[in-house]
Formats: structure tokens, sequence, C-alpha cells
């Protein structure tokens, strides 16, 4: 470089000055001093998953319910088969009640309500729930459906609430990627006759199919991880159960109720699922990469 | 798909809504006559006869603004009309009435009559997708539907409006062979059509609008996007093309105009200023506005 030998007369101007040099590199000190106090509490989430996590993983803690018989030893103390068939389950469900519903409010919202009255006004209600605390999902099904109806918690109530969730994290990401399809498509396709349902099945939806997988499973993956929806409308139970209508299992609740035990085997247990849970959402969120990679949109 | 040009409209429009009692045309084969335009060196006479399009006091709005006021024009069957003028006359609305596709513009409106042939693609009747199989449209960016492979995008008009059944091979390598692109393309038909070069795009595009069997085809200024050599071919296709179909062309392009139309229209401000031969558009216009815009005084 020609740094050591600084321009003289007419080129010094263009010369870097000390006071600009030592700014430059004050700041880049503080971002970087930034950075690194951010992923400290990641880095140590990290570890003591791993670190206190592990320990508890082995082929039975995967493949055995949970016994509730926490006081004694710990020896017999089960795993969390059910806690993990039960939030497959349950956000199984409630993936199958948000997506269709939140694919479709999109696509009305792209295509036909564009910028009207009624539109915005979905759009504005839709970024409201986006900000409601999860508690109150599961609390409206609490009112509603278990208080309202005098009847018991059952896993299909945990699906809702957690679908309600879901509901304008699907909506907003799946608008965002109808409005990067590029006009042209849409007008290419209308021009050769196509009405426009067709339009909005044949060549709209594949296009965007990538970008709204991803979002579609950045949404379950959030859901997964919620526990105030569940507390109170799926409840928990210990045996691995097939049947949405009754108590259900979940890794959230099951940390939840684990964690406070005085057992230490059981805060394990605790440890153990939540290195779980940590790992199911991860593979998902990686599943979410790999097809926006392959999208052939942005 | 039926192959005589005249009834593959029926499924949502009498023939009689496009064509006068007994005005009905010749069946020819499809597959034929594309070809036959694909080799033949010199134009010949219509192998199908298109179909002429007249506006009458067309107006066209985005919202309040009026962007075309008032134009009278007629295109005539299996010419060539080149629309110049300089940005925003009002060219592209203009060409975008005659497929009522200015309507999906959200606040836009047009007032006037659209004449194909001797029906008002704006009557109260009339199914707008029908109007849009009849006048095909090529735009100035090449947009293959990205999801789809070559093949299925020139198959994609039949499919899109139901039409497509069964085994489309013939007529999507009558409309590549039509839009002059089969002998490149042939091997890789299953290949991404966005994985083609620009030029190759735009005929693929082209190729999309024959599958369907138009009678007009417009085009919004096809070749902006394209380099020289891409652009020429098109030209050469325009030539072919018009044997079988209306064509309408919006250019920017001055020199384009001369060497593929038939027959210019020039525009300012949204109105028609003059439409000739295009020989007397570029050499005696009447108009000395027209004088001026192709001398290159102004635009």
């Amino acid at each position: 470089m020609s740094a050591q030998s600084p321009a003289g007369g007419q080129l010094a101007r263009f010369n870097v000055s000390p006071a600009r040099r030592r700014k430059d590199r004050i700041a880049r000190t503080l971002i970087l001093a930034a950075t690194i106090l951010a992923l400290i509490p990641l880095v140590l989430i990290v570890y003591y998953l791993l670190h206190k996590g592990l320990g508890s993983w082995s082929p039975s803690f995967f493949t055995t319910d949970p016994t509730g018989n926490t006081f004694f030893g710990g020896s017999n103390i089960g795993g969390i088969k059910s806690a993990i068939l039960g939030t497959i389950e349950i956000v199984a469900l409630a993936s199958v009640i948000a997506v269709p519903i939140g694919v479709g409010v999109a696509v009305w919202l792209v295509e036909y309500g564009r910028a009207s009255w009624f539109a915005n006004i979905v759009r504005f209600f839709v970024d409201v729930l986006t900000g409601v605390p999860s508690i109150i999902f599961g609390l409206f099904i609490y009112i509603v459906l278990i208080v309202g109806t005098g009847s018991s918690y059952a896993g299909y109530k945990g699906s809702l609430a957690l679908s309600l969730l879901m509901l304008p994290v699907v909506i907003r990401s799946a608008e965002v990627i109808l409005l990067l399809i590029p006009g042209a498509l849409r007008e290419s396709a209308l021009a050769l006759g196509a009405p426009r349902w067709r339009v909005i099945f044949s060549i709209v939806l594949p296009t965007a199919l990538p970008g709204m997988v991803t979002g579609v499973l950045l949404a379950i993956a959030r859901a997964a991880g919620e526990t105030a929806p569940l507390l109170f409308t799926a409840a928990s139970t210990h045996n691995t159960n097939f049947n949405l209508g009754q108590f259900m299992n979940s890794l959230p609740v099951q940390i939840y109720n684990d964690v406070t035990s005085p057992t230490t085997a059981v805060v394990n247990r605790a440890w153990g699922a939540a290195l779980t849970l940590v790992v199911m959402i991860l593979l998902l969120n990686l599943i979410a990469r790999l097809i926006a990679r392959r999208s052939r949109l942005a | 798909m039926s192959t005589d040009g005249t009834s593959v409209r029926t499924a949502d429009m009498e023939p009689d809504d496009l064509l006068e009692p007994g005005q009905a045309r010749a069946p020819v084969p499809p597959p034929a006559r594309f070809q036959a335009s694909a080799t033949a060196a010199v134009p010949a006479a219509p192998v199908k006869p298109g179909l002429s399009v007249r506006l009458e006091g067309l107006r066209a709005f985005y919202g309040e603004a009026e962007q075309v006021k008032g134009v009278d024009l007629e295109f005539r069957a299996n010419e060539v009309t080149a629309i110049i003028g300089p940005s925003g006359c009002g060219k592209s609305t203009m060409v975008r009435c005659i497929n009522r596709m200015h309507e999906e513009i959200p606040g836009a409106r047009a007032e006037g009559r659209v004449l194909l042939d001797d029906l008002d693609v704006y009557a109260q009747s009339v199914d707008v997708v029908a109007v849009r199989r009849a006048i095909g449209m090529v735009f100035q960016k090449p947009n293959p539907f990205p999801t789809m492979t070559i093949f299925d995008n020139v198959a994609s008009g039949l499919r899109l409006s139901a039409r497509g059944r069964g085994d489309l091979h013939p007529q999507v390598e009558a409309a590549l062979r039509g839009a002059g692109l089969w002998d490149e393309v042939k091997d890789r038909l299953g290949e991404p059509g966005a994985g083609l070069s620009g030029g190759q795009q735009q005929r693929l595009c082209i190729a999309r609008s024959l599958a369907v069997d138009p009678e007009v085809i417009l085009m919004d200024e096809p070749c902006s996007a394209l380099d020289p050599i891409a652009t020429l071919k098109i030209e050469e296709l325009i030539a072919e093309l018009k044997r079988s179909v209306t064509i309408v062309i919006v250019t920017h392009n001055m020199q384009q105009a001369a060497r593929v139309a038939d027959r210019t229209a020039f525009m300012l401000d949204g109105k028609l200023v003059e439409v000739g031969a295009t020989q007397e558009i570029f050499t005696t216009p009447t108009d000395p506005r027209t004088e001026e815009y192709v001398t290159g005084k102004f635009g």
C-alpha cells in the first residue's frame, strides 16, 4: 500500500486525516463490542443446554413416558416420549388450521383486497394480533371453550390457541412473499386469457411456494416453543396420547412442570426436554433456510 | 384444442360473437401454417386471416388522469402497425385497452369502443377472457413463468384456459416453430424457461401467445430489453407472423418502425397525430409535428 509514503503537495488532500482514522477505529471497536455482548447470552444458553441437557439424553429418554414418580430416588422418572409426540400432534393440528386460512387471507389481501379500506382494516388487525401476548390466546380459548362450554382440557383446544398465535405470522409472511411476485407475471398470464383464479393457482402460488413454506415453517417453529397457550388448554398428562380430544402432554409444558420439581433428576429431565425442543426448532429453521435458498424470487 | 382457429373459443363464446355470420374462416391446420411460415424465406399471402381492430373515440384514464384522449384508429388485418411517439404519450396505455388489460390496474378505466372485426370488446355480454385469447400480448421485458419448463411455458396458455387436455406436444412444437425457437430448444424442452437468453426468452413469450392461436398480437416495446442481434430475430419473426395474425407494435425505436411496419401511427400527448403507410410517415408526413418527431427534433 502507498499509505506509508503519504503524497505531498497537491495530492495531500487525498490523505486520510489522523482524526478520521481515530474515529473510525473507535466506531469499529464499539460495534464489535456490541456484537460480542449480544453473543454472550446466546453462547451461554447453548452451553448450558448442551452441558445440562445432554446428560439426561439416552435412548430410553426418548422412548418412555414420564412416570410421575418424582419423590423417590428418581431412578424411575421416565422420559419425554409423550411430550415430544404431544407437541408434534398439537402443532400439526394447529398448522392444518392456521396455514390454509392464513394463506387464503394473504391471497385475498394481495390479489383482491389490495388497498381497499377493508383490506387495510384486516392488515391493521393482523398487526394487532401479531403483538398480542401468547398467554392471551390461551386465555381466550380457556374462556370460550373450557369455561364457556363447561368441558375439560383437550389437545385440540391447545391446537386452536396455537393456530390463533400462528395465524398473523402466516398471513404477514405469505403477504410479503406474494407482493414480491412481479406484476408482469400476473399480467402475462391474464393476457393469455387465463381467469384470475387460475392465474393465482397456476402461476402466483407455485412461484411463491418456497417463500411461503419458509414463512410457515418459521410460524410452526414459533408455535412449537410456546408454553402459555397450552397450560390451561391442553394441560398436561404423563401418557402418550393420540386422541386430540384428551389431555395432552407437550414439551414446553413438561419443561415448565419439571423445572419446579425439588428432585434433581426431574430438573435434569427438564434440561433434556429443553435441548430436545431447541434441536427440533433448529431443524425446522434449517429446513426453512434450505427451502428459502432454493426460492426463485429474491 | 380444435385446429381450425375459429372454434377454439366456443367453450366460452359463440363464434358469432367474434365473427359476422357467414364470415367464418376456412379451416387451416395450425402446425402446417406455423411450419410454413417458419421456413418460408419471403413473406407470402396470408396463411390464416387475422382480424382487424378499430378504435373509436377511445379514452383511457388512471383515476382522474386522462392518458388517452379520444383516439380513432384502425389496425388492418394481417398488417403490422407500429405506434410511435415520445415517452408518456399513451402508446402503451392505448394498446393495453385493446385486450382489456388496462382495466387490471386499480383505478384504471376506458371509454369509447374497441372493435375486434365487428365485435365491441367492451360490450356487456363479452367475456374478457375470450377477448384476451383472441388478442395475445407480448410485453416489454421477457417474462417466462419462472416455475415452468420451456415446454410448460408454451403450453401454459392452453392449460390456463382449460383447453390443454391430453398431449400438447403438437401445439407446443407448432408454436415454437412459429416463434423461430424450435431448433434452438427442441432438445431441452424440459429445462426451465428462465434459463434461456433474453432474446430466446422473448421468443418463448411470443410462442406462448401463439400457442393459444390468437388473431391479433399486441407487442409493447418487445425489443427494448434485447441486444441488436436478438432484436433482428424478433423483427424477422414479426414479418413472418403477420401472415397469420394482425400485429400492433409499440416502439420507441423509429428505425424499428420503419423496418417492420406496414403502417405507422404517431401519437402525442394522448392523441393520434397522424397515421399512414410507414413510408409516408417517415418521408412525407402531413403534420409538422410528425416531421419534427421522425427527424429527431424532439422526443
